[in-house]
């Protein structure tokens, strides 16, 4: 149907190419002027923390440099290439290329954290105003840049829950954090790191929500508040979240909501008028940046006036001359991130924002929403798909979680398969689901408003396609992937402390 | 698969056979005579050939042992293997001490596995036989069906067990109950807890299958992550009733007291004051003093009282009350009884299930509660 055909190289690591004494280039020695000149410059390193031999680095040529990540790239699989929809939570929008050559701009890249405010005016500027352009949307009050992805935005808001409730004088007695086994888990994981204990409701199976009167049984004198996710990953916005909202602060506590994904709320809703205290947006998600903390991710929280002053250092301030970094907030949380969160990310979200403007925001959320209503329509007509809670809830916002448990069932065909199938066409596999498993065999699709029709019709007539070969042939869905550069990884090392390795050095050690 | 796997397959002939014919049962050589008068067919033999032909798949790297005739042997065969036949029997009369003899066999033989196809009786003389000592799955079969070691379906016994041989699936505790068919049949349901045995676990509807968690913290220090968390919130002068089950014997373990499996014990100020107690006898150790019950939910069926633990009347729930109660159980135990599915109550006192009803915690682990809805 797609034609695809991976590339296919039986490549080794990078470590196991080249050759002993093999280099890229010769650099000349340095001239005697300039040595006279510098002096001995390693005399400065500490004897002890010397090499005593030199470090084991791949030796390869230029060519088997460039030929290794040619080859890599080849094998690799992406926006730029095929069809991403099946990642839902993940927003996996196109990236405008113009925000990729800003965020490489030496303008961008040859500044130092370290230089003096006077010296970087512009990117201040622009963190100032991302930073107010947040507020707009989400109707909160003060935002910080600072932390690099969901998890670590869920934890600095926890972090500020406990900073509000010390300085009131309740901490020892508010130490439970409510949360929803529908939420991204890191709002039940991340108030666990910051010493809380966590309660977590279930939604009920009728609705997909968790029941208001579950809440009230979890709430009392010790509540500190509540972090969930609102709209959740199956697509459905909470619609009693005003109501969680109300009970919590009646009990005492604050409310923390992770928007990680916004996509379906741009111009429609804002979190901070529905009452919540505290909240966070992933970048990387709705806001049109590259995916993963090291890639970079960066995940703003914004918080009501209120707890303003327990924002982390530093905060970029603006005194209608100057723009400026202040270190001096005495009951900030303090730092929670190297110098001031990932930059080029910031920058990126902001030529976003602006080059849309507020009406293509708007629209971004329209379309987004119109592209999953659509491609919903057409899943469900596939043998064996079904929507969960599809009687409460019979269209979604920018996602929505299906079940393969009746092809599971009849053919013995599940998500495992299915994912495995499913790239021989091109197609990146689905997402799953979070654990635990609330839906069985789930997946999770998310066409964002980037994504054109005709690719929408592609991926539901290749899931028809896969749901025939299961009732008529599973072997072949079994058996997959066909066309792909590896096929089935075996996991189990990844399983096993003696197995598993992160470096190529553990690898060595552990595999003789 | 490197190594060729042992499988153990026992069949119950007769399981189920009350069931169809109205008789809630199968239990002794009268009620089969009168389920065979009535025109009952055996239900054993189909549905472990369907289990089988799901393993069958893999035959080459599986050794079957099982016994003879229709206890395992020809269902083997019609399904494509060719099975080592160990014991003797008479055909068309096989009896519960069959049950119990095979499984003592496959035990001696060193199986990786038994799978057998009965209802909670056949779970029970399984049980009886081999305990802990093998890991055992039972295809459904029986008519009564509360023991939580079985699977959903004939195929999905099948996969599992693949996949268990297959070195893919953990192990955790199930409960083998069994209910009184006499009372069943007068409409009344009275469930003995027997025993435990080790069966494999189906993760797949609630774990992504291959995934590599190994942050997730396996059954047993689950259970002692609950314990931790219990033995922290123990107060000094507060008795505390024990219930039976592997999830309530982990923070006897970590008291330090020796707690009975199956029975009720009750412990005061960390130590032990009683063991294996009745009703009569927990009312009157505990006399006026504030109690604590710490009860977990059978596997699978979610009963929190009124199945396995008849000791816990409904006067001692009522002289505890609601706020007493601590309900553990690890999230992979809540997974298998349903995730929003209500914990169930069945005291036999209706007001006792009304004050039971409603919305309460579980503890979960180390600080870490879920809400979870109760019904009776």
């Amino acid at each position: 149907m797609t034609g695809y055909r991976a590339v296919t190289w039986n490549e080794p690591l990078v470590y196991q190419l080249g050759r002993k004494g093999r280099r890229g280039s010769a650099i000349p020695a340095a001239e005697e002027q300039l040595k006279v000149k510098v002096g001995d410059v390693l005399s400065k390193i500490p004897e002890a923390m010397r090499r005593r031999e030199p470090a084991n680095l791949p030796e390869l040529s230029e060519p088997e440099v460039v030929r290794h990540f040619i080859r890599l790239s080849q094998q690799n699989f992406g926006v730029d290439s095929g069809i991403i929809i099946g990642q839902g939570t993940c927003t996996m929008k196109y990236n405008p290329k113009i925000n990729e050559a800003l965020a490489r701009s030496p303008k961008l890249t040859e500044v130092h954290p370290l230089q003096d405010s006077s010296t970087v005016q512009g990117i201040l500027e622009i963190m100032y105003r991302l930073g107010k352009l947040l507020c707009a949307i989400s109707g909160m009050d003060e935002f910080s840049l600072q932390p690099r992805g969901g998890a670590h935005a869920v934890l600095t808001n926890a972090r500020i829950i406990r900073a509000y409730h010390e300085l009131n004088g309740e901490l020892e007695q508010r130490n439970e954090i409510v949360t929803t086994v529908l939420s991204h888990p890191c709002n039940g994981g991340s108030p666990a790191v910051a010493g809380f204990k966590v309660i977590t409701l279930y939604p009920d199976p009728e609705t997909g929500i968790p029941n208001v009167e579950a809440l009230k049984a979890a709430v009392s004198k010790h509540t500190a508040g509540m972090t969930i996710t609102d709209p959740y990953d199956t697509g459905i916005f909470d619609p009693c979240i005003d109501e969680y909202v109300k009970i919590i602060h009646e009990a005492g506590g604050l409310v923390a909501i992770d928007q990680a994904n916004a996509n379906s709320l741009f111009g429609r809703l804002r979190i901070g008028d529905v009452g919540a205290d505290l909240c966070h947006f992933n970048l990387h998600k709705s806001f049109s940046t590259p995916h993963g903390s090291h890639g970079p991710g960066s995940a703003p929280i914004g918080v009501r006036r209120h707890l303003s002053k327990f924002l982390p250092v530093p905060t970029v301030e603006f005194d209608g001359k100057k723009y400026r970094l202040n270190y001096d907030r005495p009951h900030s949380i303090g730092k929670v991130s190297g110098f001031f969160g990932v930059i080029p990310a910031v920058l990126r979200a902001y030529a976003w924002i602006m080059t849309m403007g507020a009406e293509g925001l708007h629209e971004t959320s329209e379309v987004a929403v119109i592209n999953n209503n659509y491609l919903l329509g057409r899943l469900l007509k596939v043998r064996g798909v079904a929507l969960p809670w599809i009687k409460s809830h019979p269209r979604r916002l920018q996602e929505a979680r299906f079940s393969l448990q009746q092809m599971k069932e009849e053919t013995g065909v599940g998500i495992d398969d299915v994912n495995r199938r499913i790239v021989d066409f091109g197609i990146q596999k689905c997402f799953t689901s979070h654990e635990p498993w609330i839906v069985p065999e789930p997946f999770t699709p998310e066409p964002p408003e980037s994504t054109p029709k005709e690719d929408l019709d592609t991926f539901a007539e290749v899931l028809r396609q896969i749901s025939q070969e299961a009732y008529t042939n599973p072997e072949i869905v079994k058996e997959a992937p066909h066309n792909c550069a590896i096929s089935r990884i075996d996991q189990s090392p990844s399983r096993d402390s003696k197995k598993w390795a992160l470096t190529w050095r553990a690898y060595l050690k552990k595999h003789k | 698969m490197a190594d060729s796997r042992k499988l153990g397959i026992i069949v119950n002939p007769i399981a189920g056979m009350g069931g169809r014919v109205g008789l809630k049962g199968t239990d002794g050589k009268e009620i089969l005579a009168r389920a065979r008068d009535l025109g009952a067919t055996p239900v054993s033999p189909a549905r472990t050939i369907e289990a089988l032909r799901e393993i069958a798949q893999v035959a080459d790297s599986i050794e079957l042992v099982t016994y003879p005739f229709d206890m395992g042997e020809e269902e083997a065969r019609e399904s494509g293997f060719d099975p080592t036949v160990v014991g003797s029997i008479t055909k068309n009369e096989t009896t519960a001490a069959d049950t119990v003899n095979a499984a003592t066999e496959m035990l001696k033989c060193q199986v990786d596995l038994i799978l057998f196809a009965g209802g909670d009786g056949t779970a029970r003389d399984v049980c009886r036989s081999v305990g802990q000592n093998v890991p055992a799955l039972g295809i459904p079969t029986g008519v009564k069906m509360h023991s939580a070691v079985f699977a959903v379906n004939p195929r999905k016994a099948g996969e599992l067990t693949v996949r268990f041989l297959q070195g893919e699936a953990s192990l955790c505790e199930g409960e083998v109950m069994d209910t009184d068919e006499q009372a069943f049949r007068e409409g009344r349901i009275s469930a003995q807890l027997c025993g435990y045995l080790k069966v494999p676990y189906e993760m797949e509807s609630v774990q992504p299958s291959k995934s590599a968690s190994f942050a997730t913290p396996d059954e047993k220090t689950s259970q002692d992550l609950i314990a931790q968390c219990i033995l922290e919130r123990m107060e000094d002068s507060c008795y505390y009733i024990l219930c039976p089950g592997t999830t309530v014997k982990a923070v006897a373990d970590k008291l330090g007291v020796a707690k009975t499996l199956l029975g009720v014990d009750l412990t005061y100020k960390g130590a032990l004051v009683g063991s294996d107690l009745n009703e009569q006898q927990l009312l009157k150790l505990i006399g006026r003093k504030k109690a604590k019950i710490i009860v977990s939910p059978i596997g699978r069926q979610g009963f929190i009282f009124g199945r396995g633990n008849p000791q816990i009347s409904p006067a001692i729930i009522r002289k505890v009350g609601r706020q007493n109660i601590l309900i553990i159980a690890t999230s992979t135990k809540l997974s298998a009884i349903g995730l929003g599915r209500p914990l169930l109550v069945d005291t036999g006192d209706e007001e006792t299930d009304r004050m039971l009803s409603g919305y309460t915690r579980v503890v979960t682990g180390y600080e870490e509660e879920v809400v979870v809805k109760v019904s009776s």
